[in-house]
């Protein structure tokens, strides 16, 4: 089935409520029962919702004419953002939520690498790909040997647990991770797509951020440190692949397309019933707030919103283990270093400011490397006795 | 790594701002009443209402695995189980497995904190007895891990108990790594592990005994014995570094 955003109405922006009970007092996931992917859809719609309201925010700041409906949509953004982030359940221990967060990065930045339109894009994504992968390394080591816990309790077998392109070969200067913008004339799914990664990477971010001084342990405090600054790097990535000649309602509406076709994407797959009605209800939100955007657009800019999008939607995030393509990335591409906005194949062809910049990062030790020297997963942690007979 | 207790600077006590606090118990009496109503409506029982509410609505934390092959299911301890409520015995067996195992870890990092504080003069804490329980944690996640496998169970599964006993342990692990933690402290966090691990196996041992499981539970007797050696040696830590802090 394809998505059309002109053939839904959607729920109007005065009609969608909430009360508290309904926002922070329904039932979570099971940490234990549920589908992986549906906790990958949980936090993966948190980051939508959380980039929904950093951008109506930020256009408030630079736009007075639209300060009344950007603070009515970002309300509303940010209601839907707490309900959906309220589903994860307590049980979630900081290291288990950032397991969860790795593999969202993971599976969902492999669905889309492979049904962008754009080579180049596709190149972008598959380069942040293998350094997210690499991470996912690295906290279930950190959680193997600091906490006794199995990852896989987490991953449910969808992805693998072996290293990417080293976290301590990923610090690459600022000049070396902004990468070329689409441009105009560009596919709607490459915007999209690129919306939507960016939102992906802004919440991974702000979570190591916010949890990273909460740990104890030295180690785990500098490898959520070090992490956080590379997903800081994938931020300037991502985000620099929007065209910054975008007006701000443009963007605005992209951004408000990207939320109902996620949204489409996660009722679709969704195998939690009660967790699809959400999916559902909040799709309705977002093609109202689309619609609205859509209205707005057209009164400012005097064109037509549906030239942005030409045709329906054929192609959606695929929620399922993306194992083999990974694999195959990793093999092809593992080696991969950036320079400027291109990527090269020489490992040793990096710029002098990267270089500089990560010898001294890495000057007194490397957090990653520390946390997870010599760690190969098994079934039950490194201390199980023997490969389980599965 | 702070050596040991010590007077200074806290600040977090009403003794330390006597005139600000008074100033604040003052304010709170008078100007709450002077303030709109509105914000005393209803009383500390609406909380617990709102508690009561979503408890009784509340899903289960999750539930115990079925065995994931048709061998497991037929494996001869788990035939023996059937007709009982098998799934209360495999929780509690995951729970001590998943205990144990991060008890691994715990003992890992506290060894590693007296290397750091090894110091003549200071409490001489024997990092051999440390190193034998944790060795005998290991054996006995090992003992588990076999124990679940020859019923046909799933080791590497979180149970739901095993999961709520992972929750307990957080805040044990933080007082362990922390840096600034003393021998002391750290000891009191053992302890609390140790004590909950001496009842747990207790526990379960009568669990393995009720469900015909007497190989098993004789094998449990031997670890709950070493689990007893383990209390007494913590407890006896903690009991030496606190008198000698106290000077």
């Amino acid at each position: 089935m394809n998505l059309n955003l002109f053939d839904h109405k959607g729920t109007p922006l005065d009609k969608q409520r909430f009360t508290w009970r309904k926002i922070a007092g329904h039932k979570p996931i099971s940490k234990l029962d549920d589908d992986a992917f549906t906790r990958i859809r949980v936090i993966l719609m948190n980051g939508v919702e959380s980039d929904a309201v950093r951008l109506q925010h930020t256009m408030m700041r630079f736009n007075r004419e639209l300060r009344l409906p950007l603070a009515t949509m970002m309300r509303t953004e940010h209601h839907q953002q707490t309900l959906v982030n309220w589903l994860l359940s307590a049980d979630h221990s900081p290291l288990e939520t950032t397991i969860g967060y790795e593999q969202v990065a993971i599976e969902v930045t492999s669905s889309v690498a492979q049904n962008e339109p754009d080579a180049y894009l596709s190149q972008v994504y598959r380069f942040g790909l293998l350094e997210d992968f690499d991470h996912l390394y690295r906290y279930s080591a950190l959680m193997d040997r600091l906490e006794g816990k199995d990852a896989n309790n987490i991953l449910q077998g969808y992805t693998d647990i072996i290293p990417g392109r080293p976290t301590v070969i990923e610090h690459r200067h600022p000049e070396d991770d902004l990468r070329d913008p689409y441009g105009p004339d560009a596919d709607p799914l490459s915007k999209i797509h690129a919306t939507l990664i960016t939102a992906a990477e802004y919440q991974t971010h702000d979570y190591y951020m916010h949890f990273g001084p909460t740990f104890a342990d030295p180690v785990a405090r500098q490898l959520y440190a070090e992490i956080a600054s590379v997903e800081a790097q994938h931020i300037t990535q991502y985000g620099s692949l929007i065209d910054p000649g975008d007006e701000g309602i443009t963007q605005w509406l992209m951004h408000e397309a990207m939320e109902a076709y996620t949204y489409w994407c996660c009722m679709e797959q969704e195998t939690n019933p009660r967790i699809k009605a959400t999916w559902e209800r909040f799709f309705d939100y977002e093609m109202g707030h689309f619609h609205m955007v859509a209205d707005i657009y057209k009164n400012a800019l005097r064109r037509d919103p549906q030239e942005f999008f030409p045709k329906a939607f054929d192609k959606r995030i695929e929620f399922v283990s993306h194992r083999d393509y990974v694999k195959q990335v990793l093999q092809d591409e593992v080696d991969l270093r950036a320079l400027g906005t291109q990527f090269i194949r020489d490992k040793d062809g990096e710029s002098e400011r990267t270089l500089d910049y990560r010898h001294h990062l890495n000057s007194e030790g490397s957090p990653s490397d520390a946390a997870s020297a010599g760690y190969q997963w098994a079934p039950g942690t490194e201390l199980a006795p023997k490969v389980v007979n599965l | 790594m702070a050596k040991s207790t010590q007077m200074g600077m806290n600040r977090t006590g009403a003794q330390m701002s006597p005139k600000d606090v008074k100033q604040m118990q003052q304010d709170a009496g008078q100007l709450m009443q002077l303030q709109d109503t509105q914000v005393q409506v209803g009383s500390e029982f609406d909380a617990i209402e709102m508690r009561l509410k979503t408890i009784q609505e509340a899903d289960p934390v999750g539930s115990v695995p079925l065995p994931g092959t048709m061998k497991g299911a037929m494996k001869a301890g788990m035939q023996k189980l059937s007709g009982r409520n098998a799934e209360v015995f495999l929780d509690k067996l995951g729970e001590r497995l998943a205990y144990e195992r991060t008890g691994v870890r715990l003992y890992e990092a506290f060894i590693v904190k007296c290397r750091a504080d090894a110091q003549p003069g200071q409490v001489n804490l024997s990092i051999d007895q440390l190193l034998h329980i944790h060795n005998e944690e290991a054996r006995h996640f090992k003992l588990l891990s076999d124990a679940m496998e020859k019923l046909g169970a799933d080791p590497t599964a979180m149970t739901p108990c095993a999961n709520t006993t992972a929750v307990q342990s957080i805040g044990i692990l933080q007082v362990l790594t922390d840096p600034r933690t003393t021998i002391a402290q750290c000891l009191n966090a053992m302890l609390t592990v140790e004590l909950t691990d001496n009842a747990a196996w207790e526990l379960l041992i009568q669990l393995a005994n009720e469900m015909g499981q007497d190989e098993m539970a004789a094998q449990f007797e031997e670890a709950l014995a070493s689990e007893e050696e383990h209390l007494a040696i913590i407890k006896q830590m903690l009991q030496d570094a606190v008198i000698a802090e106290a000077g």
